[in-house]
């Protein structure tokens, strides 16, 4: 947290990896917090900003093809930015975000381009399209289901020792399995970072999700929030 | 039989070449428009995607035998075809008769439908999905392509906006005789409309652009682009070009012209789709005087902008379908009255609804909001999320009884809009 107590809420490169919406994201998170009293600022990173180290939480969203590589160019050139998502904040990368935080990214001629290698992952394209509703099961205790819709062509291979966000029930997700076991994965989990390709966004379908991110980051045990419609859009999708 | 009107350029009067339809074409549009009265007959809708189909089914050149001889303007773009379609159609009536898939059948079968039931129009108006361009552009050879905007919209269907102006590009650089008049300030639109320099005239209209969301990077090389008060540009070379018409407040303007628009739609979005109009009529020989005149007598396009009577309350029904449209529509949304909002999934809405998440409901908060529709929830959480106290009633008839008499403000996305209106029956349109 900021000396303010204020939590900062990184909002990177909406301009470039904002095509799937997922900056509602950073929304859900200041509003979750204003509810329960928490001062919260949103904070926008554009490509022309210098990126603040300080902020409680990074969010990274979606993107088109030639965006990503922007980005994951943009993000290699910010070594200070990947220091602070390693050592103090909490990250959450969606979809393209998430594919650029990893060892390479392949494009669909073949060619290899190198990512932040923030994530023991690597991308390649897969043979069509996963469009369509995806259901998992969350590895995060108490987070229960996540439901969240998935557009992408990435086959996302994670390294041994790197376990998935969650075990999917229903859609493709990364389109492998996780590292020793059967089971097919969604996304990756490690200590300081969320990743995914469920977009909805992501945290308007699963609040418990976000108030997982939100612990983290503030220390805090957060009370509950009941927030109407939340459980109608679950019982849609789940 | 064309009449011929005096006072139209040349060009615009060529002699359309007679088609000949053989018989079995001739046997295969009587199938689709017998099919498509039965259609109507049962009430299943207007017909003329099924009646299409079947005559589409039975001679797959029918779409190219149909529109040999006329002078066809596609108009197409992510927000804004179906007025545009109906803006120059108009204008382009006081120079001869128009095939026009009013609509809003914007495929291939669509296009054939209207093609077969104006089979003596000189000119025809085809609104035309920006992912059915390029084949209904070969069947046809269009004299004229409008290209509005290149927004999100429906990514579940579409590929990305990159994607799509790249095929756009292509396509165009097919048709080297056809006049382009295409938006300078979309730079997706640029883009696409460049792919093939020097093959295509293209008139460049500064229609504005209400929401750049998915073009603050160049299309070409992904490099972040540069946008002052009047320019855009990219180091790649890519930029904003020299506008043929441009926009002065409600008046469209040329080198040659400055015409007061005074149309009756509402918002400056319609504005620019008017001035997209005036040089796609221009640009098949319509005096812009003439096709100014025509523009003012347009008041409801398919159902939108009307204002629907019921009970004691007053309806404004809008369509609004992804972030550009609500942005573009904000000026209609600026008095403070009562709003229902209507959201659907459906395929031909997009499966997806994270969209709802880039529009500004931020802006509602001095109103009466009810979220409803078959995703009323997905609304009603972000409703809340954006600060606005709302109710949830996902029935749309239901949620307007929760409204207070008088006028309200009715926002629907597509199928939602067409549900909606089906509902309302033939409750009765009021003046505006």
């Amino acid at each position: 947290m900021s000396p303010d107590s204020t939590v900062a809420i990184g909002l990177l490169l909406p301009d470039v990896l904002g095509t799937y919406s997922d900056t509602g994201n950073a929304t859900i998170l200041a509003q979750r917090l204003r509810w329960r009293g928490i001062p919260a600022e949103i904070v926008t990173i554009t490509a022309r900003d210098t990126p603040p180290t300080s902020c409680a939480v990074y969010l990274l969203g979606g993107g088109e093809d030639t965006a990503q590589l922007f980005a994951a160019d943009w993000l290699r050139r910010h070594p200070e930015l990947r220091l602070a998502m390693e050592a103090s904040a909490v990250t959450l990368a969606v979809c393209a975000g998430l594919q650029v935080l990893g060892q390479s990214m392949t494009d669909t001629r073949g060619k290899h381009y190198p990512g932040l290698e923030l994530l023991d992952i690597t991308t390649a394209p897969g043979r069509q399209r996963s469009v369509g509703e995806v259901i998992s099961t969350c590895a995060i205790p108490g987070v229960g289901s996540l439901t969240g819709f998935e557009n992408h062509r990435g086959i996302t291979t994670l390294g041994p020792g790197t376990t998935a966000l969650g075990r999917v029930v229903t859609g493709t997700g990364n389109g492998t399995t996780e590292p020793g076991t059967r089971q097919r994965g969604e996304g990756v989990l490690t200590e300081r970072v969320i990743g995914t390709y469920l977009h909805g966004p992501v945290l308007a379908r699963n609040p418990a999700l976000a108030d997982h991110i939100l612990q983290k980051i503030t220390g805090q045990s957060l009370a509950p929030l009941e927030l109407p419609d939340q459980a109608a859009l679950r019982a849609t999708y789940l | 039989m064309v009449v011929r009107t005096s006072g139209v350029s040349p060009a615009a009067l060529s002699p359309p070449g007679r088609r000949r339809l053989g018989w079995w074409t001739r046997a295969a549009v009587r199938a689709g428009l017998a099919t498509a009265g039965l259609s109507r007959g049962l009430r299943f809708g207007a017909g003329s995607i099924i009646g299409g189909r079947v005559t589409l089914a039975l001679d797959r050149q029918a779409l190219r035998r149909l529109a040999t001889g006329r002078r066809v303007v596609l108009v197409s773009g992510t927000n804004g075809k179906t007025t545009t379609s109906h803006l120059v159609a108009a204008a382009v009536r006081t120079a001869g008769p128009v095939a026009h898939n009013a609509g809003g059948s914007n495929m291939a079968d669509g296009a054939v439908a209207a093609l077969a039931e104006a089979p003596d129009a000189e000119y025809a108006v085809l609104e035309v999905d920006e992912l059915h361009v390029a084949a209904v552009a070969q069947a046809v050879d269009p004299a004229v392509v409008v290209l509005l905007n290149l927004t999100r919209d429906q990514l579940d269907r579409a590929t990305e906006v990159g994607a799509i102006a790249s095929a756009l590009g292509r396509a165009l650089a097919q048709h080297p005789g056809t006049v382009v008049v295409a938006n300078a300030d979309d730079p997706m639109v640029v883009s696409a409309a460049t792919a093939a320099p020097g093959a295509t005239r293209t008139v460049w209209v500064a229609a504005g652009a209400s929401w750049l969301g998915d073009a603050t990077t160049c299309p070409r090389c992904g490099c972040t682009l540069t946008f002052t008060a009047f320019h855009w540009e990219c180091e790649c070379g890519l930029a904003r070009p020299t506008p043929d018409w441009w926009i002065d407040g409600s008046k469209a303007c040329s080198a040659d012209a400055v015409l007061p628009l005074d149309i009756q739609l509402p918002g400056q979005v319609n504005v620019s789709n008017a001035t997209m109009a005036l040089a796609a009529a221009q640009a098949v020989g319509v005096p812009v005087d003439r096709a100014a005149s025509a523009l003012r007598e347009v008041d409801v396009v398919a159902g939108r902008y009307a204002v629907v009577h019921r009970g004691s309350q007053d309806l404004r029904l809008l369509l609004a379908k992804n972030p550009a449209g609500w942005a573009g529509m904000s000026s209609m949304l600026s008095e403070p009255r009562p709003l229902l909002i209507i959201i659907n999934a459906r395929e031909a809405d997009g499966r997806d609804t994270s969209w709802l998440w880039d529009v500004n409901f931020e802006q509602f908060t001095c109103r009466q909001v009810v979220a409803s529709g078959e995703r009323a929830a997905d609304l009603g959480v972000r409703l809340s999320y954006a600060g606005l106290e709302h109710q949830t009633v996902p029935d749309p008839l239901a949620a307007l009884a929760t409204l207070p008499p008088g006028q309200v403000d009715v926002v629907a996305n597509y199928t939602a809009f067409h549900q909606f209106r089906r509902r309302l029956g033939r409750e009765q349109k009021v003046a505006r």
